[in-house]
């Protein structure tokens, strides 16, 4: 029995509707109407691309996005490295609290964000009522740079977490008892064995949230009120408004090259990352 | 070897039936309408079904954009969108001319909203229903009188103001105010719009589109820019709301239906359009969504209190004031790109 036959599923199934929908963005991208009407080949849109406009919108894309993800790494570090540790009573529970919210709808998720902290959302309206803020005043959490980065890390937290935990918990213990036997103090066996030895589970937890943070355009859309545009934005309105698939194929394959070439700059990602993806 | 083959093929038809068993029924029995997001009274689709024996597939799309691109892959019977893709729908081919033998209830349609600039003879389209652009307001919390653009760039109102995240409209009511057409090409004044928007921006909450009307409602705003339906159900909701169209003109938009050169049963897409100009149809249609009634008798119909009221039923001379959008790639890549740079400034 031929074992590749096992992948072939698989490989159907990317064909269509990986490699093709690729293929297609690719020849868009890679092309610009002629005066006639007809596509040809051309670098038109990526020359347009360049411009501080657009370099402007990626920029701050990239920016909120790796702001996010420090702060998911600084989050989720701890807590995987807490629920990965041998004697925490009620793991299950924990795993469940983190597990739960991914069962929802993102947009969901999100839109629900709204009716909290809107400046008439009910936390307003609860601090309203215990008197700490006047009868007209609020608290504007939304509408901004801030409201758009904590949805992020609100939404792609448990990205970071479980390839953490996945790593953390498969580590060897004899290993960080024999650490220990040998005389390291608790700082020296984090900083010697534990977290070397989980960087590959931060490799896979940085990719998995950078990732869709920087090309998201449903939470920036929705809690700043379209306040605060990243190129996932101004791709979608390219295809809705504009009509123009070349100009928004384009600004797609800025985007991925963009995102492969921050991925390359993390050292020998691939390699170490075994075992590190557990979703 | 041969389990796993017959296994992927029992696979294969399981999909193959999931895909296609919703096809298997006689499509000259079928109509396949395509509509706007909550754009039709409760239970009309039911009674068309009861009254010609059709059965109605019914979809609705969140954008006339959305629907152009859908409509390149799915066949449908009827479409109802926009005039300005009425428009690019019949430039492009798309849609077939109408037998009016089959659509008598046209003589209902008002004639204000006959030969519009998308359909001039008439030939490929009905008016559905129209609306226009304005401002929803709080009276208990806005207490100038609200007759123009204006209002919405005073700075007493800081953080309370929505506009559009629909480039076309947000540009067209700033062009308006600044006495241009909605469809300019013209770089100054283009250039005039995006300072004016610039100038606006800090004082805005934000940029959505079916949002408006329940922050308005909720108090989260005090004034937005909303479509004249949407204004009709707010104020329905909250006694202090009103609608004002700005005094020098604003963007009125007909929606019409167009049966699309690939429809597959076109007698009854035209029975569909016929029934949605029955005047009683068609006065269900506007009380209920609160968009313009198009068809003469239908609007006697209406109650009083929507066919009176000044906001949702304006008087002619503002309508002769005001423009609809006309639209092509080439306008629409142009608006965008400023827009995109109104955007990336903050």
């Amino acid at each position: 029995m031929n074992r590749r036959w096992y992948s072939a599923p698989y490989i159907v199934w990317s064909l269509i509707f990986v490699v093709v929908p690729l293929l297609v963005v690719a020849y868009y991208g890679l092309t610009a109407q002629s005066a006639d009407g007809s596509l040809e080949f051309s670098l038109e849109n990526f020359k347009r691309f360049f411009t501080p406009l657009y370099l402007g919108v990626l920029w701050r894309s990239a920016l909120y996005a790796a702001i996010s993800t420090v702060i998911c790494l600084l989050l989720g570090y701890p807590a995987a490295m807490i629920l990965a540790s041998k004697d925490l009573k009620h793991k299950s529970v924990m795993m469940f609290l983190i597990v739960i919210p991914m069962w929802m709808n993102l947009l969901l998720r999100t839109y629900s964000w709204l009716t909290l902290l809107e400046n008439q959302g009910l936390i307003n309206q609860f601090l309203r009522f215990i008197g700490v803020l006047g009868k007209e005043q609020s608290i504007q959490f939304l509408y901004s740079e801030g409201a758009v980065i904590f949805g992020m890390v609100y939404n792609f937290l448990p990205f970071m977490i479980l390839p953490i935990y996945s790593v953390m918990s498969k580590m060897d213990y004899s290993i960080i008892n024999a650490a220990e036997d040998l005389g390291a103090n608790k700082f020296n066996v984090f900083k010697k064995v534990t977290f070397p030895l989980s960087i590959p589970g931060i490799y896979s937890g940085i990719t998995m949230v950078f990732v869709p943070a920087i090309t998201t355009f449903a939470i920036s859309s929705i809690l700043s009120g379209n306040n605060v545009n990243l190129l996932g934005n101004v791709i979608e309105k390219q295809f809705l408004v504009g009509n123009d698939w070349n100009f928004g194929s384009t600004m797609s394959l800025v985007l991925m090259i963009f995102i492969l070439l921050s991925l390359v700059i993390m050292p020998d990602s691939e390699k170490e990352s075994q075992g590190g993806m557990i979703i | 070897m041969r389990k796993i083959v017959s296994l992927l093929l029992a696979f294969m038809l399981l999909i193959c039936t999931l895909i296609f068993s919703g096809c298997n029924t006689d499509p000259s029995k079928v109509v396949r309408v395509f509509n706007a997001s909550e754009y039709i009274g409760e239970d009309v689709i039911k009674q068309f079904e009861k009254e010609t024996g059709y059965k109605v597939v019914y979809s609705e799309f969140a954008s006339n954009e959305d629907m152009y691109t859908k409509i390149k892959t799915t066949p449908y019977d009827v479409l109802i969108p926009s005039d300005y893709m009425v428009d690019r729908l019949i430039r492009e081919d798309l849609v077939q001319p109408l037998d009016f033998n089959n659509i008598p209830n046209y003589k209902y349609v008002d004639e204000t909203f006959k030969s519009p600039y998308y359909d001039p003879d008439n030939t490929y389209s009905v008016p559905y229903m129209w609306s226009t652009v304005g401002i929803l307001y709080d009276s208990a919390k806005v207490t100038e009188e609200v007759n123009d653009m204006s209002i919405m760039w005073n700075d007493k109102y800081k953080g309370k103001i929505f506009m559009l995240d629909s480039v076309r409209d947000t540009f067209g009511m700033t062009l308006k105010k600044l006495g241009y057409s909605v469809n300019t090409t013209d770089d100054t004044e283009l250039d005039e719009a995006k300072s004016e928007l610039l100038v606006q921006r800090p004082l805005i909450l934000g940029y959505v589109t079916d949002e408006v009307k329940d922050k308005i409602i909720s108090g989260e705003g005090y004034m937005g820019l909303v479509y004249s339906g949407e204004a009709g159900k707010a104020m329905a909701e909250k006694d202090t709301l009103r609608y004002a169209i700005p005094e020098n003109g604003t963007i009125y938009c007909v929606d019409a239906m167009v049966i699309p050169k690939k429809a597959q049963n076109k007698t009854g897409a035209e029975s569909f359009i016929n029934f949605m100009h029955k005047p009683e149809i068609a006065a269900q249609n506007s009380e209920e969504t609160y968009y313009g009634c198009t068809n003469t008798e239908g609007l006697k119909l209406l109650p009083d209190a929507i066919k009176n009221n000044k906001g949702l039923y304006p008087d002619v001379d503002i309508l002769e004031k005001s423009e609809m959008l006309k639209s092509d790639d080439k306008i629409n890549q142009k608006y965008l790109e400023i827009w995109n740079q109104i955007m990336a400034a903050n």
